[in-house]
């Protein structure tokens, strides 16, 4: 499944629900405020281990709106809207965190 | 006309909500009826000033210029919650570089942002008339 979020966890608990709920064949992808989860922050171990694993994702455009492109944690892997739709045509079910 | 004391709290990103540009229109307002305005950037408000955003890839205004041009409006109190610059990995460093005239110092270019802790922003707050929150 994709599971996209689109809110920043230091305001909303959507990160936290969708880390609770997702298998271990799933990926994230970060959208709109969403990216701010793909900064390296006090927030970044919620994430580490599935950014290791190659399964964190974040919308380019939406990461470069908030200047926040030399500030991403490791292992975040940057997709662009065409990005977006192969992520969607290999997961299947997509499931958004609002 | 008085003058009041006006402070607008910014606690929101800027592109995900109406909020951050919404408070942007109101303090430009503030300042047209040429009140004494203080902004505070607090939580994901600190977002708002960071040097470099590029909206190209979203199809939306980039207002972050516009606080470029406060200081031509006489607002010169721009403070930044350090706890929240922290918790977000950032540092003054990665804000833009908002600068205002002084007038009474020969028009000398000065910073606009002045970053303050949560207790330096509650004496802050304490001294304001009205305090409106975005």
């Amino acid at each position: 499944m994709l599971h996209t979020v689109n809110k920043s966890s230091f305001e909303r608990n959507s990160l936290q629900s969708c880390l609770n709920t997702i298998d271990d064949s799933s990926v994230i992808l970060f959208i709109e405020d969403g990216v701010i989860n793909a900064a390296n922050n006090a927030n970044s171990s919620m994430i580490a281990d599935l950014a290791t694993e190659g399964r964190i994702f974040a919308l380019q455009g939406d990461v470069e709106a908030r200047g926040i492109s030399s500030k991403l944690a490791d292992n975040i892997k940057l997709v662009d809207y065409a990005g977006f739709v192969d992520l969607v045509v290999e997961h299947g079910t997509a499931v958004s965190w609002v | 006309m008085a003058t009041k004391k006006f402070m607008y709290l910014n606690r929101r990103s800027s592109f995900g909500t109406v909020y951050a540009i919404e408070s942007l229109e109101v303090v430009l307002i503030a300042a047209a009826f040429e009140q004494d305005v203080s902004l505070a950037f607090m939580d994901d408000g600190v977002y708002q000033i960071v040097e470099g955003q590029e909206t190209d890839g979203i199809g939306m205004k980039n207002f972050s210029k516009t606080f470029h041009a406060l200081g031509d409006y006489d607002i010169n109190k721009l403070y930044v919650s350090k706890e929240s610059l922290e918790e977000r990995g950032l540092s003054e460093s990665d804000l833009m570089p908002l600068v205002y005239e002084d007038e009474d110092d020969d028009w000398e270019e000065k910073p606009s942002i002045r970053v303050v802790t949560n207790d330096e922003l509650k004496a802050i707050m304490s001294e304001q008339d009205v305090c409106l929150s975005f």
